[in-house]
């Protein structure tokens, strides 16, 4: 119902978009909708800003994403405001069923993001950007049983991205890293904190290839925190991003979740379908 | 899922490699690889096309002379492509100084130019390489 709700939204908006689009970015340049709102790939949130928006421009984008592993089920709705390609402001409602005993839990991300430097394409040195994401449950129950401090939590990092034209072989070549400093169990669908809790900063990463003007293929690796002592993993995903029109995009990708709640091997499939206007 | 990832790379690997194999050797200019004189003045001419049909891009050549341009700009892409001509005609910031082009208008500029090189046929691996190229132009042109 969700999803075809969304693209309700997604069709109405393309017709309309025509009139008063904000496209001044080159094609696939901002990236895709990350599972916390913010701009970026799909598990790593990158230095460009969502949307096409340039400097006297502003744009808004929505997305829905969905990820089935073999023990869970998350589903993410969220859009993004990009004002003169400066602030990202984002929001995301995500939904973490688990399957066994068909509990839902909810959790809200806030963001904002800042543009410090440069451009993903032109500028000498890479793009960079702040972030801050306030995460907040809805129901702290699950998060506190397995030993999590707190029901909400902040995330704030910093990203470099840089797009190489033709530098493989002739394809454009992309990658992004970023640095995090977060308590958030499993991005915060576990709560914040616990027993094990080390504070420092997280390393995640992200490369794509274009293989064609429309079409990238990469991979993204997010290392997490262990708060919890269950063992919880880095994230991995390999995935192909396809961009048809600015004004759309479709990511598939294949998710290595690893061990989640003290449940191994959670792997699966991730889809999101994404509109900007 | 660890031996997936392993394979999956591994496969990337080899792609990479084979695409090597039938990459065109370095030593081949760009000018030699996209077919010289002949296919440049096929871009310089639709791109200037483009332009004409553009409403916004046009009002930048309201009182430019489009056969100097046309032949600045062939001569240009010719010497940035390294080919056997030497750009002597007037500066990028020369030319540009108070149009105060927006990074916006800029894309689109480049985007005209993408659907000039597909209209003449050039591939896409060939044109990120000839963007590549003209890329760092781009602080030369905008916002002066």
């Amino acid at each position: 119902m969700k999803w075809a709700s969304f693209w309700v939204v997604v069709i109405a908006c393309l017709m309309y978009h025509s009139m008063l689009y904000a496209g001044g970015k080159l094609l696939a340049t901002p990236g895709v909708s990350q599972l916390e709102g913010s701009g970026g790939g799909g598990i790593v949130p990158w230095a460009q800003l969502s949307g096409y928006a340039t400097e006297d421009e502003w744009s808004l984008g929505a997305f829905c994403s969905g990820a089935k592993l073999q023990d869970y089920q998350l589903d993410v709705c969220g859009a993004q405001v990009n004002f003169f390609d400066r602030l990202e402001l984002s929001v995301a409602e995500q939904n973490f069923t688990v399957a066994v005993s068909n509990r839902v839990i909810e959790q809200s991300v806030f963001g904002a993001k800042i543009r410090l430097y440069g451009d993903v394409i032109y500028s000498d040195w890479p793009q960079l950007s702040v972030g801050l994401m306030h995460k907040s449950l809805g129901d702290s129950a699950i998060a506190r049983a397995l030993g999590a401090d707190a029901s909400q939590g902040n995330d704030v990092y910093f990203s470099a991205s840089k797009l190489h034209l033709g530098a493989l072989y002739g394809h454009n070549w992309f990658w992004n890293i970023t640095a995090r400093y977060t308590q958030a169990n499993q991005i915060g669908l576990l709560g914040f904190g616990g027993k094990y809790a080390s504070k420092r900063w997280h390393i995640e990463m992200s490369s794509a290839v274009f293989v064609a003007p429309q079409l990238a293929l990469g991979f993204e690796f997010r290392e997490k925190p262990h708060n919890l002592g269950l063992g919880e993993s880095h994230w991995r995903n390999l995935f192909i991003a396809w961009f048809p029109m600015k004004s759309l995009n479709v990511t598939a990708a294949w998710l290595d979740l690893g061990s989640i709640a003290g449940v191994p091997s959670q792997e699966g499939l991730y889809l999101s379908l994404a509109g900007n206007f | 899922m660890g031996r997936l990832f392993g394979r999956v790379t591994g496969l990337l690997c080899i792609v990479i490699l084979l695409n090597a194999c039938v990459t065109p050797k370095a030593n081949v200019s760009l000018y030699h690889q996209l077919g010289g004189e002949p296919t440049i003045e096929r871009i310089i001419d639709s791109f200037i096309n483009e332009i004409g049909r553009h409403p916004t891009i046009i009002q930048y050549f309201k009182e430019a002379n489009v056969m100097h341009f046309r032949t600045g700009f062939i001569r240009h892409m010719c010497a940035l492509l390294d080919g056997p001509c030497k750009y002597t005609g007037d500066s990028m910031v020369q030319i540009h100084t108070g149009m105060d082009i927006t990074t916006r208008d800029f894309n689109i500029v480049v985007e005209l130019l993408i659907t000039a090189m597909n209209e003449a046929g050039v591939s896409h691996v060939l044109q990120n390489q000839i963007l590549a190229r003209m890329a760092p132009l781009r602080s030369e042109i905008i916002k002066i």
